[in-house]
C-alpha cells in the first residue's frame, strides 16, 4: 500500500505547488504508515534533489520525455497504471490547470473518490475527511470519503510545506505505460510573457479601473517584478481589453490565494472578493475611503495610486539594498 | 449538430452564504438561484454555433423542481429543449453518472459544461463525463471552433493557452473567453413567450446511484480583523509592517 504523488514541472523544474504536494503526502504517509512514490518528468538532477529534500521514499523518474508534450488523457492513463502497479491508496496532485484536467479521469479509472481543492491535512484518517475550499472562498466544506481509495488535489499555496530530507530510491519510469492512444492532439502552446503563474504566485499586484488607462500598468508591473509577484486585474479592466483575460481575478475569472495581495484602485465588489479573499494578507489602495474593499483588507491606504505606488517601489528598493 | 449544455443551478453571485442543521446544510432562505455563470458562457456559445451552422440545443440538469425556473430561463435565452433528471444531487460523481447516461443515449456532438460551479467549486463534473464516456475533454476552454468532424479548442493552462484538436463528440468545460461577457444572451420578450411552448422533459432515473463523498460540515471563514489604515504620506510604515508584522516581503 502506498501514496502516489504527481510532481508537476515547468520546463523540467519542479513547481512550488509540487513541493506542497510532496510535503502533504509525506505527512499523510506518516499518519497512515504508507510508502510514498513521487512521479516526475525531468532530466534535472536539481529537481530530484528537491523531491528528496521534501521527503519521498521512492522517485519514479521519466527523463527522456517533456511533460509539456503529453496529452492529459495519456498522463491520466499512465498515473492510473502506475497507481495500480504500486497499489496506491491515495493519489496526491496539485490543483493546477494540469491537475484539474487529469484528476477526474484518474479517479474514475482507479475507482477512487475525488476530493478537489484540499486546503489542509485530513481532520480524520479512517475514513478520510478533508477541509476544502467552497462557495468561492466564502465558506469551507469537509468531505468524508466513503471509498478506501482517494484522489486528492491540493490548492496551491494553502497547505504549506516543510522539508524532511531523506534519501529516495530512484527508479526509471516504465515507458510502456505511455503506450496509449490519446484522443487529443496538442497543436501548439502560446505562453504568457510572465514567468509567474497567478494560481501559484506568492505575491500578486492587481489593479482596477481606478488606474484610468492601460499605459498606467507600467508601475504595477514594476512593483510586481520588484517583489517577485504576478500582475492581475479586476473584471471591468479585462472586459475593456486593458489587460488579458488570463489576469482577471474574481468569481468568473481565476481564484488566487497568494501570501500578499495588493489591490490598487479596485473597489472590492463581492464578485471580486470571491477570487481573492483567500489571500493571506490584503493591502488596499484606493482614493475612496468608503471603498468596500477596506472592510476585507489587512492594511489600507486612502490615497492616489499615482503617488503611492512610486513611493512603495522606492521604499521596497531601499529595504532590498 | 446536437449540442447539450449541462446546467448547474447556483446561488446568485452576491449571495451571503449561511448554513443550517448544525452547519451541515446550505441555507437556501432568501437566496436567489441563477444559472451557474460558467454555464452561461457555454449556453451563449451554443447559440452562436446554432446561428452560424445550425444546431439543436438541449439544456440538461440534475435536481428537483426548484430548478425549473432556471431551465425555463435557459429556454428563453435560446435553448430548444430542457431536460431535468429528477434525482438527488448527492455529489459530483452521482450527478456526472446521471448526465452521462442521458448524454450517451442521445448522441450529442458537443457536450458543454461550465469549468466549475460557483457553489461547490469542485470542477469535477466535466472531467468525470469525459472519463465515463471515454471521449475527449477540453478543460478551462476559452475558445473553440468546429471543422468538420474535428473540434479545435483553446484551453487555458497555468502559463498560457494550449491549442488542441480532437474529434467529436467532445466535452468542453467552458468559461469566459468562449464568448465575451458583453456577448452573453439575455432573454428577450419574444424568447420568454416562445419558451412557454418549448419542451421541459423530466426524467425519473430507474436506478439509484451511490455517492462516494459526504459533506460532514460547512464552516464560514473567520472574520477579518480590523483593517490597519496607514497615512498615504507614511509609505515606509506600510513597507515595514508588510516586512516585519505580516512577514510577506
Amino acid at each position: 500500500m502506498s501514496i502516489l504523488i504527481f510532481a508537476e514541472t515547468w520546463n523540467g523544474k519542479l513547481k512550488k505547488s509540487s513541493f506542497e504536494a510532496i510535503s502533504y503526502a509525506k505527512k499523510l504517509s506518516d499518519n497512515l504508515d504508507l510508502k510514498t512514490f513521487t512521479l516526475i518528468f525531468s532530466k534535472l538532477d536539481d529537481s530530484i534533489k528537491l523531491i528528496e529534500e521534501y521527503g519521498s521514499d521512492e522517485i519514479i523518474k521519466y527523463d527522456s520525455i517533456d511533460l509539456e508534450s503529453i496529452e492529459n488523457d495519456k498522463l491520466a492513463h499512465m498515473m492510473t497504471k502506475t497507481a495500480e502497479k504500486i497499489s496506491a491508496k491515495h493519489i496526491i496532485i496539485s490543483n493546477t490547470s494540469r491537475g484539474k484536467s487529469i484528476c477526474s479521469k484518474i479517479a474514475i479509472d482507479t475507482n477512487s473518490s475525488l476530493i478537489t481543492n484540499a486546503i489542509a491535512l485530513p481532520t480524520e484518517y479512517k475514513p478520510i475527511n478533508i477541509k476544502c475550499k467552497a462557495f468561492s472562498s466564502k465558506a469551507f466544506s469537509y468531505y468524508k470519503s466513503t471509498s478506501d481509495k482517494n484522489v486528492i488535489t491540493i490548492l496551491p499555496n494553502s497547505v504549506g510545506c516543510e522539508t524532511k530530507p531523506s534519501t529516495a530510491k530512484i527508479t526509471e519510469g516504465d515507458l510502456d505505460l505511455l503506450n496509449f492512444e490519446s484522443n487529443t492532439e496538442i497543436l501548439r502552446e502560446e505562453k504568457n510573457s510572465s514567468e509567474i503563474s497567478l494560481t501559484d504566485a506568492e505575491r500578486v499586484v492587481s489593479a482596477g479601473r481606478g488606474l484610468k488607462s492601460p499605459e498606467n500598468w507600467k508601475m504595477i508591473e514594476e512593483l510586481a517584478n520588484l517583489i517577485n509577484g504576478g500582475t492581475a486585474c479586476s473584471k471591468p479592466v479585462s472586459d475593456m481589453g486593458w489587460r488579458p483575460h488570463s489576469e482577471h481575478v474574481g468569481q468568473t475569472g481565476i481564484a488566487i490565494n497568494p501570501d500578499l495581495y495588493i489591490a490598487v484602485g479596485i473597489s472590492g465588489a463581492i464578485q471580486h472578493l470571491a477570487g481573492v479573499s483567500n489571500s493571506k494578507k490584503i493591502v488596499v489602495i484606493n482614493t475612496d475611503p468608503e471603498a468596500p474593499f477596506f472592510k476585507s483588507a489587512d492594511y489600507g491606504i486612502v490615497g492616489d495610486a499615482f503617488e503611492v505606488i512610486p513611493k512603495m517601489i522606492e521604499e521596497i528598493k531601499k529595504i532590498q539594498d | 449538430m446536437e449540442i447539450v449544455v449541462c446546467i448547474s443551478v447556483v446561488p446568485d453571485t452576491t449571495s451571503k452564504i449561511n448554513f443550517t442543521e448544525n452547519n451541515t446544510k446550505f441555507d437556501e432562505n432568501g437566496i436567489t438561484f441563477i444559472i451557474n455563470p460558467f454555464d452561461e458562457f457555454c449556453l451563449t456559445k451554443a447559440i452562436f454555433i446554432k446561428e452560424q451552422i445550425g444546431a439543436n440545443i438541449t439544456v440538461l440538469n440534475v435536481g428537483g423542481s426548484k430548478n425549473d425556473p432556471v431551465l425555463r430561463k435557459s429556454l428563453a435565452i435560446g435553448a430548444d429543449k430542457a431536460v431535468r433528471i429528477d434525482a438527488k444531487n448527492l455529489d459530483a460523481l452521482t450527478v456526472s453518472k446521471h448526465l452521462s447516461t442521458y448524454i450517451k443515449e442521445n448522441n450529442f456532438d458537443i457536450i458543454f459544461c461550465g469549468k466549475e460551479s460557483i457553489d461547490y467549486n469542485g470542477g469535477k463534473v466535466p472531467g468525470f463525463i469525459s472519463a465515463i464516456l471515454n471521449i475527449p475533454f477540453a478543460n478551462a476552454c476559452v475558445g473553440m471552433k468546429i471543422e468538420g468532424e474535428n473540434v479545435i479548442v483553446n484551453n487555458e493552462i497555468d502559463n498560457g493557452i494550449q491549442i488542441c484538436k480532437s474529434k467529436k463528440p467532445i466535452v468542453i468545460a467552458g468559461q469566459k473567453g468562449l464568448v465575451e461577457e458583453k456577448e452573453l444572451k439575455i432573454p428577450s420578450m419574444r424568447g420568454i413567450m416562445m419558451a412557454r411552448s418549448k419542451p421541459l422533459e423530466i426524467i425519473h432515473p430507474k436506478e439509484e446511484i451511490k455517492n462516494n463523498l459526504d459533506i460532514t460540515e460547512f464552516k464560514l471563514p473567520k472574520g477579518k480583523s480590523e483593517c490597519k489604515m496607514i497615512d498615504s504620506d507614511n509609505i515606509p510604515e506600510l513597507i515595514s509592517l508588510l516586512k516585519n508584522e505580516a512577514k510577506v516581503l
